[in-house]
């Protein structure tokens, strides 16, 4: 018989803790969707996503109402969508309307692969996908897009840079009468993993198997209350309780994928070892650093405490999956965690701070609203920044940045749901990288690369 | 497949009773039962048989739930497999 003691804690840890799956997302490969008329090959993409993922969300939910675990979002992500649009030419706007039909028949959240990999240079499709964005972030509603720029291997294409800082500014005019929506849904990425389950960056990778399903777990309450309940120990023992809850909840994780996996006949893939945040109060990676000692997130101290966490998520969870991949590490997605949120609103967590954490955490500067009268190359810079962190560390870097048409520092933008709500923070606008930019060209790759 | 019952909440008389009742309703083998009171609640945790289970889980969960409303306590029907795989390597 189980212990009355752990099944308490299981229940404890669900109900008032926040604890759930985060999203069980099924990767599904489109490399036979190509066709060389654009028309057939959409028409390929809408019958094999609902053919494949037409029980997805069904399947969800019977496994929450049987194990009693929430799981918050069933998504889909599929073959970075320049390959496949590449083979036929034309608009890929169409493309991504194609998806967001998918999206509607099958009922899941987000599909995640409107995406191009660029981080070495353009091939064909590329360009017109990226420049396509603007529009099919405004046009489609669940719809997320992705361009990889940079990695440790190949360096950091500064043309794709230039282009996606333009392409940003672009998608926030596109979507100015919501809130710049379209830009919560886009992010540029470095080192992107092909096995991410996790929005605006899921894609499905081409290494991967046909149709696979991955999971991300979440839980910052649960970590915060396991250290709430020690509240003098020393850095040692916080970790040693991080990675025995993070061991939990992985655990979890792992369950579920593997019964989903099985239901619906598909290979399981990975669990990604992530505490990703919500607005929800008690949901929040901001306040397990506040509950480490910080006064509030953001000031100094941030960065030791981020990757103290990170490092012990990862411990605790690696023993509890078979396969661990995706991103796995401590988001700091602002608007989308209630912690940071206020520190953001109070000024103590600033964007230069935000860079520092991300080279200790997954993933990047993720989720900040920047000043509507941010130019171009200063949002290319920041992903140039935030590449070059990613690229000589060897480690996923991000930026998802919106900036609020028509707003100024201290006004506000709200997304709802789980995309939250967030200040406009601020930006140094005094000087500007623009020669540094208009070189564009490639960012070599670092001796971090020459591994063989 | 096996579930575990968990009832938390305020003590009265006859929990038991009432949840074996609705088990017996939907023929749901009870394996084992244990209770105690934690943290100043009451608490009673019942091991089951579904297999041969004469409705649909959810409306044996559903069941559970509203005897729980009913009587002022928290019923849940969870897989017993959430339980070992979080607290069992």
């Amino acid at each position: 018989m189980l212990n009355l003691n752990d099944i308490i804690e299981t229940i404890n840890m669900i109900e008032s803790e926040n604890l759930d799956i985060r999203t069980v997302t099924m990767g599904i490969s489109l490399l036979d969707c190509c066709d060389s008329d654009a028309k057939t090959a959409c028409d390929k993409i809408y019958n094999k996503i609902t053919r494949l993922a037409g029980n997805l969300v069904k399947t969800g939910c019977d496994i929450e109402r049987e194990y009693g675990i929430p799981i918050i979002n069933k998504r889909i992500s599929v073959t970075p969508i320049a390959m496949v649009a590449a083979a036929s030419g034309g608009d890929p706007v169409m493309f991504a309307k194609t998806l967001q039909r998918a999206a509607d028949a099958t009922g899941v959240n987000f599909i995640g692969g409107y995406s191009a990999l660029v981080h070495k240079g353009f091939s064909a499709g590329d360009r017109e996908l990226i420049e396509s964005i603007p529009e099919a972030m405004s046009v489609t509603e669940n719809i997320c897009s992705s361009v990889n720029i940079g990695s440790t291997k190949s360096g950091i294409n500064m043309d794709a840079v230039k282009l996606m800082g333009q392409i940003i500014r672009k998608t926030a005019a596109a979507t100015a009468d919501r809130d710049c929506i379209g830009c919560a849904k886009l992010v540029a990425l470095c080192n992107a993993p092909e096995d991410n389950p996790f929005m605006a960056g899921a894609f499905h990778g081409v290494g991967e198997p046909d149709c696979v399903i991955n999971v991300g777990v979440s839980g910052p309450g649960v970590v915060r209350a396991a250290l709430k309940k020690c509240p003098d120990g020393d850095l040692g023992e916080v970790a040693e309780i991080i990675k025995r809850t993070a061991f939990k909840i992985t655990r979890m994780g792992q369950l579920v994928g593997a019964e989903a996996s099985k239901r619906l006949g598909v290979p399981f893939g990975i669990v990604d070892l992530s505490l990703a945040p919500t607005p929800a109060v008690g949901d929040s990676v901001a306040h397990i650093l506040e509950e480490m000692g910080l006064e509030c997130c953001g000031i100094h101290g941030t960065t030791a405490a981020l990757a103290m966490l990170n490092d012990a998520v990862k411990k605790g969870g690696v023993m509890a999956s078979s396969a661990v991949g995706g991103l796995s590490g401590a988001f700091i997605p602002v608007t989308e965690d209630a912690g940071m949120i206020d520190a953001a609103r109070s000024g103590d967590l600033i964007i230069e701070k935000l860079e520092a954490m991300t080279a200790v955490c997954s993933v990047g500067l993720d989720m900040i609203v920047i000043p509507g009268d941010t130019p171009a190359e200063v949002i290319s810079a920041i992903i140039a920044d935030e590449a070059a962190i990613g690229m000589v560390n060897s480690k996923t870097t991000a930026v998802r940045v919106i900036p609020a048409i028509g707003k100024k520092q201290g006004e506000e933008l709200e997304f709802g749901g789980l995309l939250g709500t967030g200040p406009v923070m601020a930006v140094n606008l005094n000087k500007s990288p623009k020669k540094f930019i208009d070189r564009a060209g490639r960012i070599p790759a670092p001796l971090q690369s020459l591994k063989n | 497949m096996k579930t575990v019952i968990s009832v938390i909440g305020k003590d009265t008389v006859g929990i038991i009773s009432k949840v074996s009742a609705v088990c017996a309703e939907c023929n749901v083998n009870i394996i084992d039962i244990t209770q105690s009171v934690l943290q100043d609640m009451f608490v009673m945790v019942m091991l089951t048989e579904i297999s041969d289970l004469n409705c649909s889980f959810s409306d044996f969960s559903d069941k559970m739930k509203k005897l729980g409303e009913s009587i002022g306590t928290d019923i849940r029907v969870m897989h017993e497999d959430i339980f070992n795989s979080m607290h069992r390597i």
